[in-house]
């Protein structure tokens, strides 16, 4: 019994580990700022990092397969350009918020299917999505298109009350990030696609031996990445009620960056998502510690989250070392 | 026993790739209910053949039939629902993974869409069972040992629904002698329960212990198959080789050469050399002129004692001295400076830089030798590589080739050659021969009795005991990480075999 806990800590080991410093920051956090101490300061990282999570979630399955996606970041801001547009158009949202899964998802396939059958690196595929789709959300508009839709307008004010917790609440668009939480870890764990993620993650050349469908799955998870890329934009435009292709610049790195905080080796087959919710969840605490002191550069969190980061990829390392020793 | 019908027929099998024809009109059969060995020396078509077989090669002429039906097999997937599984020498299987899904994966059991955990661990553990194993399959792969992860392969192998025919590509290469003999206790029951199994060894002794028949390539080309019973090992051997066997004499003829001299100078002496949790304190001499053999079974402690000389390990008790002079420092740089070399045996990992040509491996250790700011000149670099696979006799067309391009035979004799010019006193060779064939085999043998001739002393350490037999002056037999006994070269088998055993 000693020895399967043994195995069993090393094996979640760094995911206790994310969530241990995660409770530790939120900790210190309410020490130095007792307004951190409110129910509803918790509820703000969920409302305040929506889109960091979705795009978090997609980005986890593409690292399990060993690959990257740097294109989520101007996936997200062609999304908030492109339905801003269309809604200025006077479409309505019941043919925008479609349309634009599609589109994500369609862009992640295309990246998908570019690595797969003309077997490019998925950093430089990705980049090239990157620079596309930013570039197009440019094309739409130079400027901030606001949105001005009813239907928008009321998703981003109504406040939904939390049960049992009084004076707190979520946004509509909030809900969506703990959602699909849910539905990645079914997919994870209780579904073929996302046994197969985790094989070729480990060995891609020994999932193909086992007749699983390598290909398949590859352009699954990036299309999958693409609609979560989507999925966060038309999020991010809800609370901003805007459309713009500068919009979130650098949050494919503030993705990579949860992800490996949270327990995902960036070679593949190891980690999950419920450890990327913590990645994301630090990364909102050290955002709201800096919000609160108020006088620090916001960029002290860049800082924090890139020596965190290098901490977790040693403690990484670390365990899997001892994991193979053991 | 044997049911005469064909279950597998493959005809007229051509395979060409760029600049090479890998198969030339091969003609394979295999039986229901019969252990089908496939032989061949490296390069002579076994693992291309298999590619076809299972689909991951598409061959350029030629029909396969199954059950006397003609098929196209166009892909893994494909041949696995004709019924066809194949357990590759290396264990290809995802460690990440727990032991049920490394069988179910891609045959996992749902319950309206999602896997059904409970009945999937059922049904591996049921898989497993089925060949005589219990083990807790909610386990991650990475947590169990290389021959449990091929016993897990093979299960999955044969978790396939209705599997007619199962290909063992070199399953022993990381089994111990138990867990061969439990391998080969799977096998036979499998067979009669009518599954064909072809099964390719390099190891001569395994096939005539559960081989039914044998077929035997050469160079890409069908040389024929031969019933075990009425084909000799030596005529097995002159089949593959293609040539007679003057060569095995003259193993034995010149280590008769060498027994008669007297003992000479000792110049390595370890007195309770040891490393906790490694290896228990021993004691060894080893003379100049004289083949030391280390016989033991996968982790017995070879490896470690080889490591333990060599220096990449320091002991912690006892000590080494080597030319008479106490080692102090023990590391493979002061090692080498003292004239020990260690050729390891992973060689892909630790051996070889695929990368660099023949030459630029040959020069590795010399170099390393005169320390790195005394360059050695090109054209001097160039009279040593071609003295050295003149020598070998490395079959190359040129010094420049690189060595990922050789085959696993030659790519040894560059590791032997990269340590031979740097002309040590004491030559460790662990497992120098694994893993390639017949031919290369003999030829490495007969280097290192040429070598001892000259005065070498040499630690020739191998799992394949009539090789440790046929060459060594003295034989070591480890086990459980302990030196257990040792024995004049001219002890046999049997003694050895039950000394490694510990019934002894």
């Amino acid at each position: 019994m000693a020895q399967r806990t043994k195995l069993f800590l090393l094996h979640h080991g760094p995911l206790l580990t994310t969530m241990a410093i995660f409770f530790l920051a939120y900790f210190i956090g309410g020490r130095l700022y007792p307004a951190m101490q409110k129910p509803q300061a918790f509820f703000n990282l969920f409302i305040n990092n929506g889109p960091l999570l979705i795009l978090g979630i997609g980005m986890t399955f593409v690292i399990l397969t060993g690959g990257i996606d740097l294109s989520v970041g101007g996936v997200l801001a062609l999304t908030t350009a492109a339905s801003a547009a269309l809604l200025q158009l006077g479409a309505s949202p019941a043919l925008v918020i479609p349309l634009m899964l599609v589109m994500g998802t369609a862009l992640g396939c295309t990246l998908g299917c570019i690595i797969h059958f003309f077997k490019v690196q998925p950093f430089i595929v990705t980049l090239m999505g990157l620079f596309f789709a930013r570039g197009m959300a440019y094309i739409i508009s130079l400027t901030s298109l606001s949105i001005n839709d009813p239907f928008y307008k009321q998703l981003a004010l109504t406040q939904i009350p939390i049960p049992f917790v009084p004076k707190a609440y979520l946004y509509i668009p909030s809900l969506v990030g703990p959602i699909l939480l849910l539905v990645a870890v079914y997919l994870a764990f209780f579904t073929r696609f996302g046994r197969t993620v985790y094989a070729i993650g480990n060995n891609e050349q020994s999932a193909r031996l086992m007749g699983l469908p390598v290909g398949r799955t590859r352009i699954l998870v990036y299309s999958l990445s693409g609609f979560c890329s989507a999925l966060a934009g038309i999020v991010f435009s809800i609370s901003l009620l805007a459309g713009y292709g500068q919009f979130a610049s650098g949050i494919e790195l503030d993705a990579i960056a949860s992800v490996v905080m949270g327990g995902t080796l960036l070679t593949g087959g190891v980690g999950n998502v419920i450890g990327t919710l913590f990645g994301v969840l630090i990364e909102g605490t050290i955002i709201s510690i800096l919000q609160y002191n108020g006088t620090l550069s916001s960029w002290w969190t860049r800082i924090g989250v890139g020596v965190l980061t290098l901490i977790f990829i040693g403690i990484q390392s670390l365990f899997y070392v001892r994991r193979k020793h053991s | 026993m044997t049911d005469d019908r064909e279950l597998v027929a493959m005809r007229g099998i051509t395979k060409a790739f760029p600049g090479v024809v890998a198969l030339e009109d091969i003609t394979f059969s295999l039986r229901k209910g019969e252990i089908h060995a496939l032989m061949g020396e490296n390069g002579a078509g076994k693992s291309t053949l298999i590619k076809v077989l299972t689909g991951v090669e598409h061959p350029d002429r030629g029909t396969i039939a199954l059950e006397g039906k003609q098929v196209q097999v166009r892909s893994p997937q494909q041949s696995q629902a004709l019924g066809i599984s194949t357990v590759y020498q290396e264990v290809n299987l995802c460690t990440n993974l727990s032991v049920a899904e490394n069988i179910m994966l891609g045959r996992e059991p749902r319950r309206l869409g999602s896997i059904h955990w409970k009945k999937l661990n059922a049904l591996a553990e049921q898989a497993l069972g089925r060949l005589g194993i219990d083990l807790d399959v909610t386990q991650p792969l990475e947590n169990y040992s290389v021959a449990i992860q091929q016993m897990v392969a093979i299960a999955r192998a044969l978790a396939i629904l209705a599997v007619r025919v199962l290909i063992l590509d070199e399953p022993t290469s990381s089994l111990d002698m138990q867990e061969t003999a439990r391998l080969f206790d799977v096998m036979r029951k499998l067979k009669g329960e009518g599954i064909g199994i072809i099964f390719i060894t390099h190891f001569l002794d395994q096939v005539y212990q559960v081989a039914d028949r044998i077929t035997v390539l050469r160079n890409g080309k069908y040389i024929g198959t031969y019933d075990t019973a009425s084909l000799s090992r030596v005529e097995l051997v002159a089949t593959m080789l293609g040539r007679n066997l003057s060569d095995l004499h003259a193993v034995a003829q010149a280590k008769v050469e060498i027994a008669p001299k007297a003992a000479h100078a000792c110049v390595a002496e370890a007195k309770g050399l040891g490393l906790k949790g490694s290896l228990a304190a021993i004691d060894l001499s080893l003379n100049a002129g004289e083949v030391v053999g280390v016989a033991g079974l996968l982790g017995s402690g070879r490896t470690e004692l080889a490591r333990l000389i060599f220096g990449v390990d320091a002991p912690d008790s006892g000590s080494l001295s080597i030319d008479g002079q106490k080692v102090e420092r023990f590391s493979p740089h002061e090692s080498l400076k003292r004239g020990i070399a260690l050729c390891p045996e992973d060689r892909k990992a630790e051996g070889i830089v695929g990368e660099l040509s023949i030459r630029e491996n040959i020069i590795l250790a010399l170099q390393a030798r005169y320390g790195w700011f005394k360059v050695l000149n090109t054209q001097k670099q160039y009279e040593i590589a071609a003295q050295y696979i003149k020598l070998l006799g490395i079959r190359t067309p040129s010094p420049d080739q690189l060595v990922k391009n050789l085959s696993g035979g030659n790519q040894q004799k560059v590791i032997l050659a990269r340590w031979i010019v740097t002309q040590p006193h004491v030559l460790i060779l662990d497992e120098p021969t694994r893993g390639i064939d017949v031919g290369a085999k003999v030829e490495i043998q007969k280097l290192v009795l040429d070598l001892v001739k000259e005065g070498m002393a040499i630690i020739f350490i191998s799992s394949e005991l009539e090789e440790v037999l046929r060459i060594s002056q003295r034989i070591l037999v480890m086990r459980d990480r302990k030196k257990v006994a040792e024995y004049a070269g001219d002890v046999n088998d049997q003694t050895i075999m039950h000394t490694m055993a510990g019934d002894l």
